[in-house]
């Protein structure tokens, strides 16, 4: 057991706090949401630069080889300065897929280029009735003359609007709701047939709807068998989100706790009040808890045990979504009308939380899913 | 970072679990396993098997008999003696007067004391609560004043626990009633329970139990030796002991055990048609209880590696988050123990259930313990400090509010 960060980690930390404390203020945030593509390019080079895009590939593929505490450390900045970027979708979701079920061949031609910032992918699983059930997939993969082609729709696809290559699961055979017959592909962004619809989300990341009609596809992995491959991308993002949500909580936590020396009411500053202080410090414990959750997960997406590490990951999920649940209404609620308005950063955190709570499986869901697993 | 034990710390807990499961006396076992809390005769014994094998004294230093284990060491064999469950180290003499006895005492002092408590041959009760000095610890009143080589000691403590098992008492008395600030004018004393002037009158817990106290000095003599460092200097000493290392005050073990309790329970009885086990509700409780331990089991990680390398000595304030929110489990875990028994957590059998020495009812018995239980640890909120106090401590010293 042992929770010391080696050297390298701590490099790491330190320069993206200092990237992101030089150059993403919540002012600096509200021109990156200006671009056209609704997050920094310029920010995206940057992180090309640190050696962030290729941060868990291997180094020859141009990355650094590192973990899923390496990832932890670089989301947990992210989630504090609220990044706009296609990070999550691109090097967390589709890397985590292209490591795991791509050839070779497949590697070698996407991930460089992710690691150089040249390419930027999305993971386009989710589907509008499958809600957070990972094995409903009704997309489906038939062979053609050349290869596959995919038929159906995904739905809130993280910066699907924005990639250049989709990984996208896909029903080669089974029911709809069967975890056996899923396929992985990897699709051009502009192949012809393939229709996206990009939107903001209630935190103004970006997402795509997508629809496929005959869009040629690439098989990532054997076709049919991918189940297991997309459950990791899946808990890979749960635990990067984790580390998100520690970041998002850490900054509300100090904004709030900031507000309540010099927030003054009945001629002294609220948080001389005791229900304010123990308001806080509920907080604080909540914020613990939640960020010794997402250490969970962040440690359990390498478990080999597949059993031990989806109740690892689901015990994370709930941990961490009930503290940053917890930690976010009480941000808006000790701001009083202040934490209600769009001009100040509390409501964004708050709103970088709901998102995170309602990915890969809500509170509800991952509570059901261990309950099922009680003994 | 990594979570998972290493291999010799995985070691180390297979060797604690497989000591415990040898040694720990048959019949206390099997009176532990079915909710009770232990008798003092079972504390002592056991005390005395992991005194032997040297595994009682386990914060202090060698030379007085401590095992040399790392503060993980130290946190693997709480949770593995709670787990069990064992009756645990008499926390009056290991973790409060040993410590203190280490850091203040004189050399006669742990010359005499200090084997004694490890062995528990001196079981010690903590004389700190007054009638009207609760939270408020400095507001103490009762008074000693120095006659020649001795105190003489007036005035009452309350919520004395175990002071009617007890050999001697580590006091917080005033000194000085003059002193300008209140904290000025204690002094620490230890004192002899079978001095003439001292009364305990047992306090009843809604448990039924008797582990509370009232105790009364009237003129109790103490020799000026039993003082613990300097003369109204007493809350340096208090706060050493209060701030002393406090692994296992999370009980996560506990909690652990009344959730495996509720669990059994569970098994035994229906609900809606089928098992109670089988109820989708109840096994949320469950999970949601597992998660909750989940968190706060790594944050106890947590704050025991931080303090492994700290050092300066001073507790760790996050040690209050580990005290709020692990007796908020622990009153949460009984509380669901109680509740799946049903109705028959109504029941007090006790009496009935010695008559059928032949026919054990031990559903019977096992569910009124966890109503017991439960009872019992409404104090947990309350004790060590009340969880409102730690949350001032945390926006005190943690928040600086």
């Amino acid at each position: 057991m042992d929770f010391d960060l080696s050297d390298d980690q701590r490099l790491l930390a330190d320069s993206v706090t200092r990237l992101m404390a030089d150059r993403y203020g919540f002012e600096a945030r509200k021109g990156y949401l200006k671009d056209p593509a609704g997050w920094s390019p310029a920010m995206w080079a940057h992180y090309a630069e640190l050696g962030l895009l290729g941060l868990p590939f291997a180094e020859e593929h141009g990355g650094y080889g590192g973990g899923p505490v390496d990832v932890m450390l670089v989301m947990q900045e992210f989630g504090r300065a609220l990044a706009l970027e296609p990070y999550l979708a691109t090097v967390v979701l589709g890397g985590t897929a292209l490591q795991l079920a791509g050839s070779a061949a497949q590697q070698a031609s996407v991930l460089p280029a992710v690691a150089e910032g040249r390419v930027k992918l999305a993971f386009a699983h989710g589907e509008r009735e499958a809600r957070y059930d990972l094995p409903f997939v009704r997309t489906t993969a038939k062979r053609s003359a050349g290869g596959w082609v995919l038929d159906g729709a995904k739905s809130v696809v993280f910066h699907g609007d924005s990639a250049d290559r989709l990984v996208v699961s896909a029903r080669v055979a089974g029911d709809d709701a069967d975890p056996e017959g899923i396929g992985l592909f990897l699709v051009d962004a502009d192949a012809a047939g393939l229709a996206r619809r990009g939107y903001t989300l209630r935190d103004e990341t970006r997402a795509a709807e997508i629809a496929l009609h005959d869009v040629a596809a690439e098989p990532l992995g054997e076709p049919g068998a991918a189940f297991p491959v997309i459950t990791r991308v899946v808990e890979a993002g749960i635990a990067a989100m984790g580390a998100e949500a520690v970041g998002a909580m850490e900054a509300m936590h100090a904004m709030t706790l900031e507000y309540s020396r010099t927030r003054e009411q009945f001629g002294k500053p609220i948080g001389a009040n005791q229900v304010v202080q123990h308001r806080l410090a509920e907080m604080l414990m909540s914020m613990e808890q939640g960020r010794s959750m997402a250490m969970l997960a962040a440690m359990s997406v390498t478990e080999p045990d597949a059993a031990e590490r989806a109740r690892s990951i689901a015990m994370a999920k709930v941990g961490y979504g009930q503290a940053a649940r917890f930690v976010s209404q009480q941000t808006i609620q000790l701001h009083g009308g202040i934490g209600m308005t769009e001009e100040y950063a509390a409501g964004h955190f708050f709103r970088r939380c709901l998102v995170i709570e309602h990915s890969f499986g809500d509170t509800a869901y991952h509570l059901a899913r261990l309950a099922d697993e009680v003994e | 970072m990594d979570l998972r034990f290493t291999p010799e710390e995985r070691a180390f807990r297979d060797e604690v679990r497989a000591f415990i499961r040898e040694n720990l006396p048959k019949d206390t076992a099997e009176r532990m396993r079915l909710g009770h809390p232990p008798r003092k005769q079972d504390t002592v014994s056991w005390q005395r098997i992991l005194n032997k094998k040297g595994w009682a004294a386990i914060s202090w230093p060698k030379e007085w008999g401590g095992p040399g284990w790392s503060a993980v060491q130290r946190m693997i064999f709480i949770e593995e003696n709670q787990a069990a469950p064992a009756p645990e180290l008499l926390s009056f003499n290991i973790t409060m007067i040993g410590p203190v006895l280490i850091q203040f005492g004189t050399e006669e002092q742990k010359r005499r004391f200090l084997p004694r408590a490890a062995n528990l041959d001196d079981w010690w009760c903590q004389g700190f609560s007054e009638p009207g000095a609760g939270s408020d610890l400095a507001s103490l009143k009762t008074a000693a004043r120095r006659v020649d080589d001795h105190y003489v000691v007036n005035g009452s403590k309350i919520w004395t626990s175990t002071a009617h098992n007890a050999d001697w008492c580590f006091l917080l008395v005033r000194t000085n009633p003059n002193a300008a600030k209140r904290q000025e004018g204690i002094s620490f004393l230890l004192v002899d329970m079978k001095t003439p002037g001292i009364t305990v009158r047992p306090i009843i817990s809604i448990d039924g139990s008797h582990h509370l106290n009232e105790v009364f000095f009237d003129d109790v003599k103490v020799p000026v030796s039993m003082r613990v460092y300097e003369e109204n200097r007493g809350w340096d000493v208090a706060k050493y002991l209060l701030g002393n290392e406090r692994t296992g005050i999370a009980r996560l073990g506990k909690s652990r055990e009344r959730v495996a309790v509720a669990k059994a329970a569970a098994r035994e009885v229906r609900f809606n048609g089928r098992p109670l086990i089988e109820d989708a509700t109840f096994r949320q409780r469950i999970a949601q209880l597992e998660v909750d331990m989940k968190a706060l089991q790594i944050t106890q990680y947590r704050v025991v590696s931080a303090g492994a390398k700290k050092s300066d000595g001073r507790p760790d304030p996050l040690s209050s988050v580990l005290k709020v929110k692990g007796t908020e489990l622990l009153q949460a875990s009984t509380e669901c123990a109680m509740d799946a028994a049903g109705p028959m957590a109504n029941p007090v059998w006790a009496q009935e259930l010695a008559a059928m020495a032949n026919e054990p009812d031990l559903f019977a018995e096992a569910s009124e313990q966890s109503t017991a239980s439960y009872l019992m640890l409404r104090a947990a909120s309350i004790y060590g400090g009340t969880n409102e106090i730690q949350k001032n401590i945390l926006s005190k010293a943690v928040l600086r509010l």
